[in-house]
């Protein structure tokens, strides 16, 4: 009985402060009014194209959609098909693992080690390697050159060098053969994987505290794998999560590379990855909900990958 | 452990011996030409004559350095049914408008993040590294269709208006910016500057290398786009894609082939070299906290 005679106040109450939030958030945004409307031109553009289309896409996934016809909720048949009655798509997902666990961590353990030797040396010096070392990722689709190195004639590069010393006689196919494609393509992607995360480790490298460093020597620290470990490791971890971000986002999104050299799609499926089995479903198909599906699974892959390696990050030099 | 590392201690100042130190400049020195490799052979192979390109064995540098290459490609280019000039206008477009107006954007959006909170802002900017940890594949499906309902389809808007909120942006800016010290800031409020001058006068100025960094990231990108599934006419296709129809001509086309490579490649690469100092300086906020 008393509970009745309770309710009312609190009920009262409850409406008075969802009242006073409602106000309480339009006078923040009175307030920074000019601040949203300086972010609004890109968060516009940002949310368009790239928030609202993640969940778009998770939504069409569970729908059969060609662009033509209306879209027909069809629940997770398309999951199923992907994993249960498209052998392709196991194909594109084991060499995107394959990609994620080897091209993943040794381009992201060569951008730091790189850029550790780097450091050392002198301005100069220092500025002309880092050029070398990072021309490769921003020279376009340059990597186009690796098919005349890798042609499949005996005016190819390779043909033409192991030919001529006689270890070969005759030339190999190299991006035709199954058991080269995968190879060549790993390959390629590490020559062009020393990006961004490669120049934040440099940098990161140069503003590392010197004093610490002369402190640690006091303090015991005898050579320099523990200094590296104690001391250069935990001071740039911000840098080294960042790249590790892009690294891991760069090794699972593998695509332009393999159709450029290996074809679309390329022999036997050998050098096919998730995303060019989207681009097959979702360019030239138009299955868009099956489409879809894929490009949730992939997104899931990086997202998942990405948070894991962070919270490992977090306990380096521990 | 600490027998190896008893092992590996050099001296009591850190230094490296001479041995460690060769060792090191071998492996430089050996991944160094791996990584430069394919790029000289790429700038050998633009000067050489075609009997060069296909002589057996193949030869790593030029012997007889000529720009035939150079004025074939003019020649064909000259011939097409769309003259040249088009495709370089419309990829000059597109890169400028692409990079300039994302630093504007990306800018006025990294400003507000990184000096004030208000409701919404940590929100705003966890999405933004959300989407760095995906690439742009995972919404290329959805995207068509935003797309094909804005009507924007064979048109440059398919490919400049997304590039102008690329998150990596508006991600390294918004760490930069975080250095600018507030007194700034407050002094300009003092003086009755409103937030949109304080943007343009005083913030803008002061992230100079930002915006070269945020260039060098976004200019490749836009440089070498093909136009992908988004343009068909081809008075709408960009240098990239003509360059490429031109080196597919297959093997009577492999000088102008060459060419094409070293013309794509130079102009990204100039832009760093000008750009380095700056884009270091800005890489070195790049970190992400916890």
């Amino acid at each position: 009985m008393q509970s009745d005679t309770n309710i009312a106040p609190v009920k009262g109450s409850i409406v008075e402060v969802k009242q006073s939030k409602i106000q309480h958030i339009i006078s923040e945004f009175k307030r920074n009014k000019h601040l949203y409307i300086l972010m609004s031109p890109y968060m516009l553009i940002f949310f368009t194209f790239t928030v609202v289309p993640v969940v778009f896409s998770l939504l069409l996934s569970f729908f059969y959609f060609n662009m033509l016809e209306f879209p027909r909720f069809i629940g997770w048949q398309n999951y199923s098909r992907l994993f249960l009655n498209d052998d392709v798509f196991l194909i594109a997902l084991k060499n995107t693992f394959l990609f994620a666990v080897i091209t993943g961590p040794i381009s992201y353990i060569a951008c730091f080690v790189f850029a550790w030797i780097i450091n050392e040396l002198s301005p100069k010096v220092r500025a002309f390697m880092t050029l070398v070392f990072y021309a490769p990722s921003i020279s376009g689709n340059v990597f186009f050159i690796w098919l005349i190195i890798f042609s499949s004639d005996s005016y190819g590069y390779l043909n033409g060098f192991l030919m001529r010393t006689g270890i070969i006689l005759e030339p190999i196919r190299w991006l035709q053969d199954e058991q080269y494609i995968l190879p060549i393509i790993m390959l390629v992607q590490l020559w062009l994987s020393l990006g961004t995360s490669f120049l934040a480790f440099i940098a990161g490298l140069q503003t590392i505290d010197r004093s610490l460093v002369e402190a640690a020597s006091v303090d015991g620290i005898r050579n320099r794998w523990q200094e590296l470990w104690y001391i250069t490791l935990p001071s740039m971890r911000p840098q080294l999560m960042f790249g590790a971000v892009m690294q891991i986002t760069q090794s699972f999104a593998v695509a332009a590379i393999s159709i450029e050299l290996a074809g679309f799609p390329s022999v036997n499926y050998a050098g096919h990855t998730v995303v060019t089995h989207l681009m097959d479903f979702g360019t030239i198909r138009f299955e868009m909900g099956y489409a879809s599906a894929i490009a949730t699974v992939l997104f899931g892959m990086m997202i998942g990958t990405n948070l894991i390696t962070q919270k490992l990050l977090r306990k380096i030099g521990e | 452990m600490s027998y190896l590392f008893s092992r590996l201690r050099v001296s009591k100042k850190l230094n490296r011996s001479f041995t460690v130190s060769f060792l090191l400049f071998l492996l430089l020195a050996g991944f160094g030409s791996f990584m430069a490799m394919p790029l000289i052979y790429a700038i050998n192979n633009a000067f050489k004559p075609l009997d060069e390109i296909f002589i057996f064995p193949p030869r790593f540098f030029v012997i007889n350095p000529t720009l035939d290459n150079f004025f074939d490609l003019a020649a064909i280019m000259g011939d097409s049914w769309v003259p040249l000039s088009r495709y370089i206008t419309n990829t000059i477009l597109i890169t400028l408008i692409g990079t300039v107006g994302h630093i504007i954007l990306a800018s006025a959006a990294a400003y507000p993040l990184a000096k004030y909170r208000f409701l919404g802002s940590k929100t705003l900017f966890s999405i933004v590294v959300l989407s760095l940890m995906f690439s742009g594949h995972v919404t290329a499906t959805p995207n068509y269709m935003v797309m094909s309902w804005l009507g924007w389809i064979n048109s440059h808007a398919s490919l400049i208006i997304p590039a102008l909120a690329f998150p990596l942006g508006l991600f390294l800016m918004k760490q930069f910016m975080e250095q600018i010290p507030d007194a700034l800031i407050e002094a300009a409020k003092i003086d009755g500057a409103n937030e949109y001058r304080i943007y343009w006068t005083i913030v803008m100025p002061n992230v100079k290398p930002a915006w070269l960094t945020l260039l060098i990231l976004q200019f490749p990108a836009l440089w070498g786009t093909d136009g992908g599934s988004f343009i068909y006419s081809e008075n709408l296709k960009t240098l990239n894609y003509a360059l490429s129809q031109l080196a597919a001509g297959g093997i009577a086309r492999a000088g102008v082939g060459a060419a094409v490579a070293l013309l794509l490649m130079i102009v990204p690469i100039t832009l760093f070299v000008i750009s380095q100092s700056s884009v270091m300086q800005t890489m070195a906020t790049s970190g992400m906290k916890e």
